[in-house]
């Protein structure tokens, strides 16, 4: 009876079709055609707006204090992937930013590092360098960040040189012209191409959740990304707005949540753009907690896309050790 | 017909150019000098504090790098809108402080006089506090007054107006942006000095007031890093010297209380404009 969905696909049957790898039990069926993945897609639950929203306005009275909240202050820099992605870039920069990776307080040993350092992959080198033996990642965007629109060809190019530059980490962006017209298979085989080329690089994956118009798009980029091997969903390039938000990100943690659930495999979630204050990461983290649970709380398997983010948990940080607010003289200005 | 009902009021504090509740959501009541009910206010906690000084050092770069004859026209125009809200604030300034209509009319215009007194000051300072100084070298050299940065003011309790106008115009006439604590329990003419800012030329953030206890704030803003300048005079009995201990934590510029409200009709000079002036000094190499 197998073979009788295959006839039914006249996709599956076309000459030259690529033989893609399966994506890991349950869903290894669901590859097999563009009909097949959509209709797998489409099936998802549907994610109810407005009550996401409601969920994410309750999770985000909670109110998390004294030890509590050092502990969280702790864990979400060490959580930061600084992240510089300007056109005016120098190396001087990235390593300035490695040198605050490192050492974001210089006034406070006891200060934990950030997870990684995000930068355009012909600067990855020079982040590589600066991080050498410090266990800070160097993350590097590619695939024609932030808009993807290139050939593959092209975006696999780039892959390939930043992994060369250095880079363990990989940033990449889906087409989101061919998820929104419903060419899934196409994104599909993308990131199978891309997670390929990484070799052992790990693989985000950015979905743009703010080009993709409802959280339905949402959960099914999630999935797609997953089904393809990305070891990370991510929300946004930064580029564009709206970027990470609280029912996004509650989206994208039940997605990873209810995937690990069906395949075993753990994927990690990125918000990242628009966070900007010690309470939005505050609620980020009470979010994973409470949506996917505290297997998600290391920076393994949660990131903050940031830049301006660390300098506030800095001045939350020292606030809470001095006893008294602190001001922006205090910490570095990038 | 039944007779009308009055709006009983809740007013709330004047933080970056809109009027947000408290973060700790308090509030307290006004009563005026025999007692009896005025209306509500809110009452500022520490995070109302923190964030006035946010929004007080964002509008820094803008307020003191306009220049002084905008600024001072900005002033001016504030002292119209005030002008136009006197029967409002002599309404509240008797309520309060127990004055006749007369006294109170004369303290309101005594207010808005001031504040047009400190608004002409604005590009004068650098004719009268700076200059070219006569150096024994090839050296044009010269003195500029620069504002000091966000300051806080403890505002006087008792003259709930005139004495506000007398603490809060300078610190904006040379350039510094302000946080201002109220008088606890005459804060009323505060509340419509906000108002008057609000609808003026003032860009958000420049001045900022906050109604409530200065023996409550005052502490976290006097230990505030990222605060320039204090002015305590409107500090409780006693806590003045605590204070000024708190604000040496990060260098800040003090200036100590009266040793008891002064008569704010007084001709004040500049000793209230230039606490809060830093010089800077320019030496010009010529002639090499």
């Amino acid at each position: 009876m197998a073979g009788m969905t295959h006839v039914l696909d006249p996709d599956a049957l076309s000459a030259g079709a690529p033989l893609r790898p399966e994506p890991p039990a349950p869903f290894s069926d669901v590859t097999r055609s563009d009909a097949a993945l959509r209709a797998f897609l489409h099936g998802l639950p549907g994610v109810d707006q407005v009550g996401a929203e409601a969920r994410v306005g309750v999770l985000a009275t909670r109110s998390i204090k004294t030890t509590a909240k050092a502990w969280a202050i702790d864990t979400a820099i060490s959580m930061v992937d600084l992240t510089t992605l300007e056109g005016a870039d120098t190396p001087g920069k990235v390593r300035s930013l490695a040198a605050k990776a490192k050492q974001p307080d210089p006034t406070d040993p006891s200060c934990p590092q950030v997870a990684a350092v995000c930068v355009y992959g012909d600067l990855a080198g020079v982040a590589r360098k600066a991080l050498e033996g410090t266990g800070i990642h160097t993350a590097a965007v590619a695939t024609a960040f932030p808009s993807g629109r290139a050939s593959r060809a092209v975006k696999l190019a780039d892959v390939r040189d930043a992994v060369a530059g250095g880079a363990d980490e990989i940033d990449m962006v889906i087409d989101r012209g061919a998820f929104l017209a419903g060419r899934y298979l196409d994104v599909y085989d993308e990131i199978v191409a891309v997670k390929e080329t990484c070799g052992d690089a790990h693989l985000k994956v950015i979905l743009e959740t703010g080009e993709l118009v409802t959280l339905d798009n949402v959960r099914r980029a999630s999935c797609l990304a997953m089904l393809a091997g990305g070891d990370f969903i991510k929300t946004s390039t930064g580029k564009i707005s709206p970027a990470a938000t609280l029912p996004v990100c509650l989206v994208m943690m039940e997605a990873v949540r209810d995937f690990r659930a069906a395949t075993g495999r753990q994927v990690g979630v990125k918000p990242a753009g628009g966070i900007r204050t010690t309470k939005d990461a505050i609620r980020h983290l009470v979010l994973v907690n409470e949506v996917a649970g505290p297997d998600w709380l290391s920076p393994e398997r949660f990131r903050f896309g940031a830049s301006g983010l660390l300098n506030d948990l800095l001045l939350q940080r020292q606030k809470l050790h001095s006893g008294h607010y602190s001001g922006p003289d205090h910490v570095s200005v990038d | 017909m039944s007779e009308r009902l009055s709006v009983r009021k809740t007013y709330k504090l004047y933080v970056n150019g809109a009027f947000p509740r408290s973060e700790s959501g308090r509030t307290y009541e006004v009563t005026d000098a025999r007692g009896s009910f005025l209306a509500n206010v809110a009452r500022a906690s520490r995070k109302d504090a923190r964030d006035a000084v946010v929004a007080a050092r964002a509008a820094f770069p803008k307020w003191s790098g306009a220049t002084a004859y905008n600024r001072g026209q900005v002033l001016y125009r504030v002292a119209e809108v005030m002008e136009g809200r006197s029967a409002q604030f002599c309404e509240e300034v008797a309520a309060l402080e127990g004055l006749s209509t007369s006294k109170a009319r004369a303290a309101v215009d005594a207010a808005v006089d001031r504040w047009v007194w400190y608004a002409g000051w604005t590009d004068k300072l650098a004719a009268v506090l700076g200059g070219v100084n006569p150096v024994a070298g090839p050296y044009v050299d010269f003195s500029l007054p620069e504002p000091t940065g966000v300051v806080a003011v403890l505002a006087p309790q008792r003259s709930s107006l005139l004495g506000l106008v007398s603490v809060l115009a300078p610190v904006l006439a040379g350039g510094n942006t302000a946080v201002v604590v109220t008088s606890r329990n005459r804060p009323l003419p505060a509340v419509t000095l906000g108002e008057v800012l609000a609808t003026s030329d003032v860009p958000g953030g420049v001045a900022n007031l906050l109604t409530g206890d200065a023996g409550e704030i005052g502490p976290w803003l006097a230990e505030h890093d990222d605060v320039d300048a204090v002015d305590l005079t409107g500090a409780p009995a006693g806590q003045a010297m605590e204070l000024e201990r708190l604000a040496a934590g990060s260098v800040k510029r003090v200036l100590r209380p009266p040793a008891e409200e002064p008569d704010w009709t007084a001709d004040p000079g500049l000793s209230r404009l230039t606490p809060f002036l830093e010089t800077k000094t320019v030496w010009h190499p010529i002639g090499l």
